[in-house]
């Protein structure tokens, strides 16, 4: 299983206790991992990536593995040890105050 | 026993405010959907326990959310808004060709007859309606599109279509206002558009009696008789007789002109209420004195009313969508300020008071009256 730690505000939006974990077929990739998210939390969809688009809000980074993955293409492999499930994927707001 | 509920949205989160129709003693339920702004929500005329909040996020972008229980549950509802066919541009602040990008929902209108069938005013400026309680939304693209489009351009707070009324006489016409491109008027349920704006003077744009382009913050009716219209404009107090076909002042002896919310006494429909800001720079009451002004004989002629409302060293703003009324036998007015208050009158502005002090920015509310 994939482990994807969300900010808490979605979370709360989803009803979310502690980390996500989903299931993803192989080429795990940054874009599938969210997909799968995306299925089975619809309540995320495009709050983290336009829906249409599926491009990555602004205010949206990712980080793994000590990576930040903001700016990789939606079919990068993820690291190995977020494919193991031993990290999570870091879904996490930009820090602007508010 | 009737009993009134007040829908508030603030900077980061909704409260629901409660009382019995005396409306001395109030309840304040929330913080609901913490930490978002709710830029507006308003229950079903038709299913009172349906109600609709616009929730967004700078981060998070927007959700719609639903409650089928009067406020007390939500659920998050769809949250898909696509412009119809190729967006096009609007003009920038500077003059510009840019393009239609969709930012947040600014006001949600529900039908005044089925409890599934809503609207959505959107920034960049367009309407939306679902007809599924809000699961999914299809663009009225014949706003946008009826030919003045290119030419609307942003206010200081954004393109917001912030307005929509509904003619409870004439299921097929709709009233809207954007800022800054003006009001416009539908005659068959949203199909087809035109631009209402003749009357109206804006010395802030290079036409200033243009067709469109004018920063309209605010327009309203009273349900028994919708050809009459009201308007806070950028500055100017205005009124139309004939459903918008034409505008004439009704400013009179107001402070300032300035100002965002306008609403109509719910039994007297020449009985109107606006609150006089200082400028568009200062966005705060004159002299530091919160005044909420009544006109009632349908404008021009001025009361302030003071009774209950800070004085001295007061200042708030008021924002477009903060002011409502309830339908009880004394007209209660009621309205939310950017420093967090909600003010009520059980006397239709006579006396005031606090309802609750210390709240997040009011960016709206809404009442409703209920059985």
């Amino acid at each position: 299983m994939i482990r994807v730690a969300l900010p808490a505000p979605l979370r709360a939006l989803a009803c979310i206790d502690g980390e996500v974990q989903v299931a993803v077929a192989e080429p795990v990739t940054l874009g599938s991992v969210l997909d799968a998210v995306e299925a089975g939390y619809p309540a995320l969809r495009g709050t983290i990536r336009d829906q249409i688009t599926r491009q990555r809000r602004p205010f949206m980074r990712f980080f793994a593995c000590e990576q930040d993955l903001s700016h990789e293409t939606p079919d990068t492999p993820l690291p190995g040890a977020v494919r193991d499930g031993s990290e999570p994927l870091l879904v996490v707001g930009a820090i602007a105050g508010g | 026993m009737s009993a009134v509920r007040i829908l508030v949205g603030t900077r980061k989160g909704a409260f629901v405010l409660s009382a019995d129709g005396k409306r001395d003693r109030w309840s304040v339920g929330g913080p609901h959907l913490p930490g978002w702004e709710i830029y507006h929500l308003k229950g079903s005329p038709a299913e009172p326990d349906r109600i609709y909040a616009s929730q967004s996020s700078g981060w998070f972008g927007q959700v719609i959310q639903r409650s089928d229980d009067g406020g007390q549950t939500w659920a998050p509802v769809g949250n898909q808004f696509v412009y119809d066919g190729v967006p096009g541009t609007h003009q920038w602040y500077d003059g510009t060709p840019h393009p239609w990008e969709f930012k947040r929902v600014w006001h949600l209108e529900p039908s005044l007859t089925d409890p599934d069938v809503v609207y959505a005013g959107v920034e960049d400026a367009a309407l939306f309606r679902s007809g599924d309680g809000g699961q999914t939304w299809q663009e009225l693209s014949g706003l946008r599109g009826h030919g003045s489009g290119s030419r609307w351009q942003p206010g200081a707070g954004g393109m917001c279509l912030h307005t929509i009324l509904l003619d409870p006489t004439d299921p097929q016409r709709i009233f809207i206002a954007i800022s800054a491109a003006g009001a416009f008027r539908s005659d068959d349920a949203g199909v087809t558009w035109k631009p209402i704006n003749q009357g109206l003077r804006s010395e802030y744009i290079p036409d200033p009696t243009g067709d469109v382009g004018h920063c309209v913050h605010r327009i309203a009716l009273h349900r028994s008789r919708p050809s009459v219209l009201f308007m806070q404009k950028h500055w100017d107090v205005m009124r139309s007789d004939d459903a918008g076909d034409s505008w004439y002042e009704i400013s009179g002896n107001l402070p300032t002109d300035f100002g965002f919310p306008i609403e109509v006494h719910s039994h007297e429909p020449d009985t109107i209420y606006v609150v006089p800001i200082t400028s568009d720079s200062q966005h705060y009451p004159p002299e530091g004195k919160l005044r909420v002004y009544r006109s009632r004989t349908g404008g021009n002629e001025w009361e302030s009313l003071t009774k209950g409302l800070p004085q001295r060293d007061c200042y708030v703003n008021v924002l477009r969508d903060a002011m409502a009324v309830d339908s009880l036998d004394s007209c209660g007015v009621y309205f939310g300020t950017t420093g967090g208050q909600v003010y009520g009158s059980a006397d239709a502005g006579d006396s005031w008071n606090a309802i609750v002090r210390d709240l997040p920015p009011v960016l709206s509310v809404e009442v409703q009256t209920l059985a």
